[in-house]
């Protein structure tokens, strides 16, 4: 674990180094910690036992980074990991069970993470079968989720538990409250819902004598994009040298003119980097919503395969050409042109899960080769980032 | 028309005013005889009915409003409900309204929608739709023979719902009956398919999306992907919706000019603004100079299409 985690910080390739230089993201310096905390646990680890192999690498999960969900009963877990992970329309999560046992999922994706649905009737602090160690050793991030529309005090009030249980021997462990089930509500009510929860929540632990703990809070629903959203955040805190990707993207926006540019996991929608403009909803939704219309029509149109006779009669006259030189990229390529001020909205697959989408200026389609020769060089540079920084 | 509470003008407004089917909960019950009239096509103007189907006025418009309503009609869209719990009823009412039609409209298309199919389990639905179909033909033959009417009543069955693209599939085929010299689209669709080399041609309308027209080569009718037309219909029908929230502008307006994917080696595709009231979309093999003398070759046979646009040729009726 700590090694690679090491390996992720050692400099990255040529024409990203410029970028990077002086750039330490707050996702960088908690690596960083978890790294020392990882150590110090093992060097305690080994003398309380005096062997040397009493790391964790039994563990299948070694290496990837774990997302717990926890709350009150019936605030929503499950719904909302099976919105985000298993696409599960939202008003089906009516008849979802309520989960028995803690729930392991195992994403596939450009990042392979775990997510881990936890019922809400069991306190893991009071029930000595579980291996509180096991559990949060290698956590990525806690995701406590709390029911906005319901009394919420019981919830804080386990949370605050949960938090100085775990301030104890993980001091760097990543909390993200969820306000859960606030689309039925006004904006007004919303905000200071936040508030007072926030309040609480902070009261309670400097009281404790833990202050500016790093617990981030999160206005969510499944019946729009803010659970997307949400999640987006919580990741992009799991991604080692997030800025440098962020520096790419914003680097791409300035040359290419770019409104705004999102890179985003195809399969859950969540976006794992943005360029330094300000992020906007509504931006995020029409990018989100393209990719499943890439995907539909890729599913339609692009599922079959196309018979020997006429793929050879498309190489005859007149091109005379193999059909894969015909082609200018391997990956899909695409824009579309708003009528509103002539905007294209553009989107290049990276890899088999990412995949880059952005909102480009009034009236730039007629410069879209030079657009996608820029692309194409940060989709490089792009691939050459994820080479450095995955795991080995 | 149709029973009280099966979903009309939902439908309509799916089709013609671009609600999306969550929206359509808002819509009450239609009072009386809801006109509108649906330019399609420029030159098509479609002059709907959406009758209210409370019994109140289903009464009225067999007595009074008889000659009114059923006179000139080019098509009657009966909807039924598949929850209905009161099946003889409904075929009651349904024999009466068609026995209305005959005497006034005999040369009138009937279609039968049997609607809110996402209610019934999707193992189960086939065979609901056979059954309902097969009651209604039923009662249909058993009406026919009785008043030894000499007209062919023929009715073309659909199962719809507002929730997936069953809906554009009935609409599509309702639309493609009432275009007037759609054998001139199809030649000339065929012919500019074969220049570039397309697999598959769609011709679209503005506002409803709905296929107006179609070619396929004789490889595109491998794709084993039947429902492709309304499934495309649907998508972009959905992706207008979002565009209209991120833009602001109001949801009938026209929202894309262009839009190109080329999708690697596999193929590559293109929708573009075509005529005043079309839109082209059309799926090509893999290639860069393909595509981009398709693209151009498109733009020039806009020229050709210009008939689409053309001042009022024919008025057609329908009504539902």
């Amino acid at each position: 674990m700590s090694s690679l985690r090491g390996r992720a910080i050692s400099p990255i390739g040529d024409d990203t180094h410029e970028i990077l230089k002086g750039v330490v993201s707050p996702a960088q310096l908690n690596l960083e910690r978890v790294i020392q905390q990882n150590q110090q646990r093992q060097q305690q680890q080994n003398n309380a036992s005096g062997s040397s192999d009493q790391q964790s690498s039994g563990s299948p999960a070694k290496g990837k980074p774990r997302l717990l969900l926890m709350g009150q009963r019936r605030s929503g877990k499950s719904s909302i990991s099976s919105v985000v992970f298993h696409k599960l329309p939202p008003n089906e999560t009516l008849f979802l069970e309520s989960t028995a046992r803690i729930q392991k999922d195992s994403m596939a994706s450009f990042m392979d993470f775990q997510v881990w649905d936890f019922p809400g009737q069991i306190d893991i602090f009071e029930n000595p079968t579980f291996d509180v160690d096991a559990m949060f050793g290698e956590i990525g991030a806690l995701i406590w989720v709390i029911d906005a529309q319901d009394d919420y005090l019981e919830a804080v009030a386990r949370l605050n538990m949960t938090i100085l249980n775990l301030q104890r021997s993980y001091p760097n462990i990543k909390i993200e409250v969820f306000i859960h089930k606030v689309d039925g509500l006004s904006d007004d009510y919303k905000l200071d819902i936040q508030r007072d929860i926030t309040i609480r929540i902070q009261d309670e632990l400097s009281d404790y004598g833990f202050e500016n703990a790093p617990v981030t809070f999160h206005l969510t629903s499944i019946y729009n994009h803010s659970i997307f959203e949400a999640f987006s955040k919580v990741i992009q805190k799991l991604i080692p040298r997030l800025g440098s990707l962020e520096a790419m993207l914003t680097n791409l926006c300035r040359t290419c003119r770019f409104e705004k540019a999102y890179l985003f996991d195809v399969l859950t929608k969540i976006y794992i980097a943005t360029d330094n403009a300000p992020a906007d909803m509504a931006s995020y939704e029409i990018c989100s919503d393209y990719i499943d219309v890439i995907i539909d029509i890729t599913e339609v149109y692009g599922s079959w395969p196309r018979s020997r006779t006429h793929h050879e009669s498309l190489e005859g006259a007149p091109w005379n050409q193999k059909l894969e030189d015909q082609v200018a990229s391997n990956w899909a390529e695409s824009c579309m042109v708003l009528s509103d001020g002539n905007r294209p909205i553009m989107l290049r697959e990276v890899d088999k899960y990412l995949a880059l989408v952005a909102i480009m200026k009034e009236d730039s389609y007629d410069k879209m080769p030079l657009v996608n020769m820029n692309v194409e060089t940060v989709v490089q540079g792009l691939k050459e980032f994820f080479e450095i920084t995955k795991p080995k | 028309m149709g029973k009280s509470g099966s979903g009309k003008s939902s439908m309509r407004s799916i089709i013609f005013s671009n609600y999306i089917a969550r929206d359509t909960r808002r819509l009450g019950a239609t009072i009386d005889i809801d006109l509108s009239h649906v330019k399609f096509l420029g030159n098509l103007t479609l002059n709907l009915w959406d009758c209210g189907g409370q019994e109140a006025f289903m009464e009225n418009y067999l007595s009074q409003q008889r000659v009114h309503v059923f006179s000139n009609v080019g098509v009657l869209i009966y909807v039924f409900d598949i929850e209905s719990r009161d099946v003889d009823r409904d075929m009651a009412t349904y024999v009466s309204i068609i026995s209305a039609l005959c005497q006034f409209s005999p040369t009138a298309k009937i279609y039968v929608l049997i609607h809110k199919m996402d209610l019934s389990p999707p193992q189960a639905r086939e065979q609901v739709f056979m059954e309902r179909v097969r009651l209604v033909r039923q009662k249909t033959t058993e009406f026919v023979q009785s008043t030894g009417f000499t007209g062919e009543v023929d009715l073309t069955p659909f199962a719809t719902s507002i929730w997936d693209q069953s809906l554009y599939k009935a609409w599509a085929s309702i639309i493609h009956d009432l275009v007037p010299n759609l054998s001139v689209i199809e030649s000339q669709l065929e012919s500019l398919g074969i220049l570039i080399e397309a697999e598959e041609l769609l011709l679209f309308e503005r506002t409803s999306f709905l296929v107006v027209s179609n070619w396929t080569s004789d490889e595109g009718q491998n794709n084993p992907t039947l429902d492709r037309q309304e499934r495309i219909s649907n998508i972009l029908k959905h992706f207008k919706q979002s565009i209209s929230r991120f833009t602001g502008t109001p949801r009938n307006a026209e929202q894309f000019l262009l839009m190109e994917h080329k999708c690697g080696g596999r193929f590559s595709i293109f929708c573009l603004k075509f005529t005043t009231n079309t839109y082209l979309m059309v799926i090509l093999p893999p290639g860069e100079a393909r595509f981009n003398s398709a693209k151009l070759n498109c733009q020039i046979a806009r020229e050709s299409f210009k008939f689409l646009d053309g001042p009022v040729a024919a008025n057609a009726q329908g009504r539902d």
